[in-house]
């Protein structure tokens, strides 16, 4: 059956078994970046897998040449060793053709980066703050009264933890509160944290961005396609590192505006019997 | 070479008993307490290792609660950086460099003594804070405020006062390196005659005077911002915690330099032996090392792209660390060069430093990948980067020092190892560790950050498969340690030159070496 298969469509089918791998169709054996939801993202994954491309050609040419070299010039099979040590023209094109290589790769990851600081005026505004062990996010308006504020902990039960039962789907990657911001919107994250040092990450929109107490900093994205979309605190920040995920809802703006007035409708309700309590 | 018998030779041999070692002068000594230490550390540090895979074998808490967990994921890494590749090459330096310039010992014979004795009470304070109240360090090896000072543990102090005697051990191991090559070469050992091992620990002497200075700076000012309320890393005070990375990352850069340029002299060593041809290139070799050294001091922040930096130094510091690809592919070109046209012979010093070429080059090209800033945006803080420098460290730095230990073992003992067992120690150690860390390439792609004792369930078929690698990595080192206290005790003789194709003085004299070796300077053709 195999020998009938041409070498071509043998490449094929090992290629496409790859991407089935790596599109996680097989769970669980995931080998590869995701190509994530936002423009950004998408620039991401091509740098990544030109990169990828890239070395794994010069790994296989160097590699090649060595094993070549490893089974050509054996004493075993009377290799005479050669006296030559030196020679100023190869040495000088090893030095400049990975030169040129390294350029061809500067000049798209520079294009890259330039976009992500090239950032648009944002129609939403949230502020996240990393505490030990959550994230506070806070919708800003133009009124503080109108700001929504709230926490996201992390929300799989401690008996999945001790393995006293089984573990759900979304184990270690589910909160109380997501984060909910519109699709195809300009949102603007200000990044901050209150204790230690924290990174809020979320994989499919390609933005990593250390919150740092002391430091406010900036984040844009515009999400593509509305879901759910997880990730992890990325930088050790104590005890429960591992147990302070990321959820993000991403919805239509129209849902999103009618979730956004719901909110401030319970946070106004919640304010006004404070006040009410504060009188009596 | 024999030395000229004279009135006081008698006292020149070693004191009797253990107090030898205490007193010792030797260079060879010395080298060898650094040496032992450091695979006594290797051990400790690799146990820690276990400690870590076992954890994360399953999801879930399974052995450890997060706290230990992040004291093994720090003690880990500090004590494999300082504990043990650091004092190995160093025990290599101690006992290579004056053989390999025809020096009878190191210049300044008692600060060498000093500089190893202080070490074992380094370790032994920073090993018993796992036993005071809080428990050890557990902000990792990188230690990064406010986690490290507001937050960190009460024993933080004694974790500074340990890394303070490393410092200052290093700086004096260095001081005596530089000076020993400087002034004690044989006459007619000019500079680009001396092997590339006495030049690549020259030049990683010379980044050591440079940045452990910054580090114990650095330390000083937790300590102040611990005990004296000061805030340098304090935002609440006015400080910035980004200071500490800055300073850190200056000091941290040029060190992992500091851990692989004397491979890389090592590696120049047994590839031209076993290949018996002169290595490709020497002076380019030379200049590339010298070139990468200058380079660490101008890519620091390539840790930091996640911090919140500007544009221009995040373009500054992705170029500077691209560029570094261009002398590291040199040594790799000429490593290969030098094998095409030669003769060559498998032994097991050879198929460390081949596994070395293949394996560190691999750790090099993610490491290219790392510093495309916009990418790294992925990458960092993922077991993406813990399998990068894992893999330039543990196949890189540490086999190396394997490689340079089975190619001058003969010559230290005067006996040869055990050639099949070696080989069995090479094969576990090389499936080991590519079955340990490739797979972790993947997990870090599809998101799982490092320093977590408990992952989500996606992450759970490649943490598996990584844990047993790690088992059988850990376990192939008591073989190691197994043929070499076999090889000390005895085995074949070895004669002067056990290995056809070796090159350099050390060669010349006789296995096993004598306690004082070229009282009067060899002739240098």
């Amino acid at each position: 059956m195999l020998k009938r298969l041409r070498p071509l469509s043998l490449l094929a089918a090992v290629f496409s078994a790859l991407s089935l791998a790596s599109s996680g169709a097989l769970a669980g054996w995931e080998t590869n970046m995701t190509r994530g939801v936002t423009e950004i993202s998408h620039e991401i994954y091509n740098l990544h897998m030109m990169m990828l491309y890239i070395v794994t050609v010069i790994g296989v040419l160097v590699f090649g040449v060595m094993f070549w070299a490893m089974f050509k010039f054996r004493k075993s099979k009377g290799a005479k060793p050669a006296t030559w040590h030196e020679n100023t023209r190869l040495e000088v094109l090893w030095t400049v053709i990975p030169l040129f290589i390294l350029i061809g790769m500067a000049i798209p990851a520079t294009m890259t980066l330039a976009k992500i600081y090239d950032t648009p005026d944002a129609d939403v505004t949230v502020k996240i703050d990393g505490y030990q062990w959550r994230w506070q996010y806070t919708y800003l308006a133009d009124s503080p009264d109108d700001e929504v504020s709230f926490f996201s902990a992390l929300s799989t039960p401690r008996f999945e933890i001790r393995g006293e039962a089984e573990k759900s789907e979304w184990y270690l990657l589910d909160v109380d509160n997501p984060l909910v911001i519109p699709a195809n919107t300009p949102v603007k994250f200000l990044i901050t944290a209150n204790d230690v040092i924290h990174s809020w990450w979320v994989p499919d929109f390609g933005i990593k961005k250390d919150a740092v107490p002391g430091i406010i900093n900036e984040s844009h994205t515009t999400v593509l396609e509305t879901g759910t979309y997880r990730g992890m605190c990325a930088e050790l920040c104590g005890r429960d590192h591992a147990y302070m995920p990321i959820v993000v809802e991403v919805v239509e703006p129209d849902e999103f505006e009618q979730w956004l007035a719901e909110q401030r409708g319970d946070t106004a309700a919640a304010g006004s019997e404070t006040l009410n309590t504060a009188g009596q | 070479m024999t030395a000229i018998p004279h009135d006081d030779h008698a006292h020149h041999g070693p004191a009797k008993g253990l107090w030898r070692w205490v007193v010792t002068t030797n260079h060879k000594d010395i080298g060898a307490m650094y040496l032992w230490l450091s695979f006594a550390m290797f051990l400790l540090g690799g146990a820690f290792a276990m400690v870590i895979r076992a954890e994360l074998f399953q999801p879930g808490f399974s052995l450890v609660a997060p706290e230990f967990f992040n004291q093994m994921t720090t003690m880990h890494g500090l004590i494999m950086v300082f504990g043990a590749v650091m004092p190995a090459f160093v025990g290599l330096a101690n006992y290579m460099i004056p053989l390999m310039i025809g020096a009878p010992d190191m210049a300044l014979p008692r600060l060498n003594n000093l500089s190893f004795w202080i070490l074992p009470f380094a370790f032994l304070i920073l090993v018993s804070t796992l036993f005071m109240e809080g428990g050890g360090p557990n902000f990792g090896w990188t230690f990064y405020a406010p986690l490290s000072t507001t937050y960190g543990p009460p024993s933080t102090v004694f974790f500074i006062l340990s890394m303070h005697i490393m410092g200052a051990s290093s700086i004096m191991g260095a001081i005596n390196i530089i000076v020993t090559i400087w002034n004690m070469r044989a006459p007619g050992m000019t500079w680009m005659k001396m092997p590339l091992f006495v030049w690549t620990w020259l030049i990683t002497a010379f980044l050591l005077i440079m940045v452990m200075p910054v580090l114990a700076g650095l330390i000083t000012m937790m300590l102040l911002d611990i005990t004296a309320q000061t805030s340098f890393f304090n935002a609440a005070g006015g400080g910035s915690p980004l200071l500490f990375q800055h300073l850190f990352w200056f000091f941290g850069h040029p060190e992992v330099y500091i851990m692989i340029l004397p491979a890389f002299g090592i590696i120049s060593a047994i590839i031209p032996a076993f290949a018996r041809k002169p290595l490709f290139g020497y002076a380019s070799m030379v200049y590339a090392t010298a070139a990468i050294a200058i380079l660490s001091f101008f890519v620091w922040a390539h840790h930091m792209f996640t911090v919140g930096m500007p544009f221009a130094a995040q373009l500054f510091f992705m170029i500077s660390t691209m560029i570094i690809a261009v002398p590291t592919g040199v040594k790799v070109f000429n490593w290969v060069a030098t094998m095409i046209g030669g003769s060559m012979t498998f032994e097991v010093p050879m198929l460390f430093a081949i596994a070395f070429v293949v394996l560190f080059t691999i750790g090099g090209f993610s490491g290219l990948m790392l510093a495309i800033a916009p990418v790294d945006y992925q990458y960092h803080d993922t077991y993406f980067v813990v399998a990068h420098f894992h893999y330039v460290l543990v196949p890189g730095a540490v086999f190396s020092i394997m490689a340079g230990v089975y190619y001058w073992l003969p010559k230290w003992t005067g006996n040869m190892f055990h050639e099949g067992l070696a080989k069995v120690h090479f094969w576990m150690s090389f499936v080991g560790v590519n079955v340990a860390f490739f797979p972790q390439h993947f997990v870090g792609l599809a998101g799982m950050p490092r320093r977590i004792p408990d992952y989500p369930l996606q992450f759970a078929n490649f943490n598996m498969i990584s844990s047993m690698g790690a088992f059988l990595f850990g376990l192939s080192q008591l073989l190691f340690m197994f043929i070499v206290i076999k090889c000390v005790m005895g085995g074949k003789k070895a004669e002067a030159k056990p290995w056809e194709g070796a090159e350099g003085l050390e060669w010349d004299l006789p296995s096993p070496l004598p306690y004082h070796t070229f009282e009067t300077p060899p002739e240098i053709k």
